[in-house]
């Protein structure tokens, strides 16, 4: 195994660097959050209609290009780079993967088609800190020919941008994945958050119509497998941010005089900097390695604990480069006018998706010791 | 854990690594599993080097370099895959390792046909031995500072060298070492230096070792009072010998470190296995400790497999120019974790070999962030090359 990008996937990425920086810049963003919209249209469009980008993962049969999870975390490290506002993350990194995964031949020939085509945005209402498996907050009831869906789920990723939601629920002692469209039984709430830059609601359920969408036989491990690809691309963004917020300070010190000098020629300065470069290289490691794992079939015990250590250290780089980005940029790195802030706010709200450090190094470590039967 | 097996375009050669070292390391060979590596490096010395020819016998020393000069002419990933081999059936630490490269690849680069003929295959043979010679007490992380003088014999053109090179790992038990010497009087920093290959047993050499912290002595000092280069044994030109030792730096693109990683994932087994036994693995700050080393580990895999799989002809990248600190610091902690895990027992010196490697790898691995280029200068590089940060301003003193 070699971890090297192809010269497609260099253009690729090179590509959406382009694009994003163009589309995507910081006053695009700053836009995006003056209006309490958490979704910028015009470049979700973009890049779910024109570029295709919500496709890049799914099936050629699907409608999608049918390439890999590390192509997809390469884009989502570019998304992450530029905080971009819109559902992307919600739609190919959560909804599609988990329709992939765990739906029906049937329910994926439905809706794995419109969002490669960029025709649907989704997301799926799992926990905000949960798993996918264990703790679920909904509760299906059949109702003529279909079902009903109650509960509420406090915190969705997108929620509100969103067309369809998928909804995993216990049904009849079992657990099951459903839809949720737009209807009178859903009611959506968007949260006030202290990172506009994306949206976070509540969903509350009150025997709202879903269809059921999961195949019995794939669900659980299917879930699981979703579950680290959504872990994963989290990491891929969370390293595009980290990356950032290097490149960020690193364009300020090299302007900022003090004592006569760029304040990037003290050696306290570089150092600082040269270690965030050590350690944004070590979880970008992380994350190609362990998406090249998944997509060169590791065995699932191993991808998942990969996934868990990407995840790990992509949260913890992502939380430090930006609290070093505000203190090297001095008195501006707190004021609002710089950037700094934005991205420290969207570095502590992805580091509590999908549990905390703690959690995922327990489970490593359980592994190590051969606590239990490798999943 | 088990890496998992996928077969590729290595599993023939591996099966062959895999045999032949059960066939091999084995018998008067047997003493020698897993011994001779960092702080273990004075370990066995002569048996060390009868194991060299064995290899050479098997044909698996300078398995990289190129078939016209008695190599394999493996590629990277065949290269890897020896490595990993070898260290995974407990082959110990190479002797041979500064010859086969170090000083071999950049002679077969930059080296005269009567160098090669000379030296190349007795390297390959496991015949002679080589050591580095560049760092002085004066010229450590500066380099460039170096004072030993190289002075042109009238009568026969060879090089008479004077002064002291320090931590020349391995001195005492090689044959050769290759040196950077100032060859032109009055020259100052990179320019007017030499890179000279000389014989280790004459009269002009004293070679005193030095004992570590851990009590070993891998390293040495070597004093040179007069010692004799042959005319014919300089490399390239003289006073452009700093482009050929930096060259040389360049060789060891890192193809030995997955090998290096082996070693260090069984130090990480046997710390999981202790904490099992002691109870250490109760407590959940050494649960997440132990789980953080794991993860480290896997970065320092990946990290590797992005360097070695760049486009060779490219200029290093910040994951290449990093990965020096990665694994050494990474390699720090785990010292720090062994006694932790070890509680008490970590400062009560026993016969438990186990034990006994824990409080070697917590000592030794205090030269890991040393040696090669100290944390503060791979700092350095890494912020002026990888980050484009402006250079250190020099000082004024010489």
């Amino acid at each position: 195994m070699r971890l090297a990008l192809s010269p497609d996937q260099e253009m690729m990425r090179e590509e959406a660097a382009r694009i994003l920086a163009e589309r995507s810049s910081s006053s695009a963003v700053r836009r995006v959050i003056d209006a309490g919209a958490s979704r910028d249209d015009a470049i979700w469009n973009a890049l779910s209609r024109e570029l295709g980008w919500c496709g890049v993962a799914i099936p050629e049969r699907h409608g999608g290009l049918g390439l890999g999870l590390f192509d997809l975390a390469l884009l989502l490290e570019e998304t992450g780079r530029r905080l971009l506002c819109a559902p992307f993350f919600a739609t190919a990194g959560c909804a599609a993967p988990l329709l992939a995964h765990a739906a029906s031949d049937e329910a994926q020939a439905r809706w794995l088609p419109r969002i490669a085509a960029g025709e649907c945005a989704a997301t799926v209402a799992w926990p905000a800190s949960g798993s996918l498996v264990n703790d679920i907050l909904l509760t299906a009831e059949r109702a003529g020919g279909e079902y009903v869906i109650s509960g509420v789920v406090d915190q969705v990723l997108d929620v509100r941008n969103a067309d369809i939601i998928l909804a995993p629920a216990r049904f009849d002692g079992e657990i099951g994945l459903f839809t949720l469209e737009r209807s009178a039984g859903l009611h959506l709430q968007s949260h006030r958050t202290l990172d506009a830059t994306r949206n976070i609601g509540r969903l509350h359920a009150d025997r709202a119509p879903a269809s059921r969408v999961d195949d019995p036989a794939r669900l659980a491990h299917g879930a699981t497998r979703a579950a680290d690809w959504s872990k994963l691309l989290l990491a891929a963004e969370q390293v595009g941010g980290a990356q950032a917020c290097l490149d960020l300070t690193l364009a300020y010190i090299a302007e900022r005089v003090q004592f006569g000098r760029a304040i990037a020629s003290f050696q306290a300065v570089k150092h600082r900097c040269a270690k965030l470069a050590i350690e944004i290289e070590t979880a970008r490691s992380l994350v190609w390695g362990a998406a090249s794992g998944v997509d060169q079939g590791a065995d699932d015990w191993e991808a998942s604990l990969d996934v868990a250590g990407a995840l790990v250290a992509a949260t913890e780089i992502y939380n430090l480069a930006a609290e070093e980005a505000i203190q090297l940029h001095g008195g501006v790195g707190f004021t609002w006018e710089y950037d700094p802030h934005l991205y420290f706010k969207r570095a502590q709200a992805s580091a509590a998706w999908f549990g905390a450090p703690e959690t995922h190094l327990e489970r490593v470590a359980q592994h190590l010791f051969d606590e239990h039967e490798h999943a | 854990m088990p890496e998992r097996a996928v077969p590729d375009e290595t599993t023939a050669l591996r099966a062959e690594v895999v045999n032949w070292m059960r066939a091999h390391l084995v018998g008067d060979f047997a003493p020698l599993r897993h011994r001779g590596h960092a702080g273990d490096g004075d370990a066995l010395p002569e048996l060390r080097k009868r194991w060299e020819r064995e290899l050479a016998s098997g044909g698996w020393t300078c398995v990289g370099w190129p078939r016209e000069h008695g190599g394999r002419g493996l590629s990277i990933t065949e290269q890897v895959a020896f490595q990993e081999e070898y260290a995974r059936a407990g082959g110990p630490g190479r002797m041979g390792h500064i010859g086969e490269g170090l000083i071999g690849p950049t002679l077969i680069a930059y080296g005269t046909e009567s160098q090669k003929a000379r030296f190349l295959p007795r390297i390959l043979g496991g015949e002679d031995f080589w050591c580095q010679g560049y760092s002085e007490p004066g010229a450590g992380s500066d380099l460039a500072a170096l004072r030993t003088r190289a002075t042109r014999d009238p009568a026969t053109g060879d090089w008479l060298v004077s002064g002291q090179k320090i931590w020349t790992s391995l001195a005492h038990v090689s044959d050769w070492i290759f040196a950077l010497a100032r060859c032109e009087e009055g020259s100052v920093g990179r320019k007017g230096l030499i890179f000279l290959m000389l014989p280790l047993r004459q009269p002009g050499v004293t070679i005193h070792p030095i004992r570590q912290m851990g009590g070993g002595e891998e390293f040495n000092s070597v004093f040179f009072d007069n010692a004799r280069a042959s005319a014919e044994d300089v490399v390239g030109e003289p006073g452009e010998g700093w482009s050929i030792a930096m060259a040389l730096l360049g060789f060891e693109r890192g193809v030995s470190t997955l090998g290096q990683q082996m070693v260090f994932a069984e130090e990480l087994q046997l710390i999981i296995d202790i904490a099992r036994e002691n109870g250490a693995a109760h407590a959940p700050v050494i649960r997440q400790r132990i789980a953080r080393a794991w993860i480290g580990l896997r970065a320092l895999r990946f990290s590797a497999l992005r360097v070695l799989g760049a486009d060779g002809s490219a200029p290093l990248g910040r994951e290449a120019l990093g990965y020096k600190y990665q694994w050494s610091n990474w390699h720090r902690d785990l010292g720090r974790l062994a006694m932790d895990v070890l509680g008490g027992d970590a400062n009560i010196i026993s016969d438990d070999p186990r034990r006994a490697r824990l409080q070697q790898l917590f000592l030794f691995s205090r030269a890991d962030t040393i040696y090669g280029g100290t944390n503060e200068i791979q700092l350095n590089i890494i912020a002026e090359q990888g980050l484009g940060m402006p250079r250190e301003p020099r000082g004024s003193l010489t």
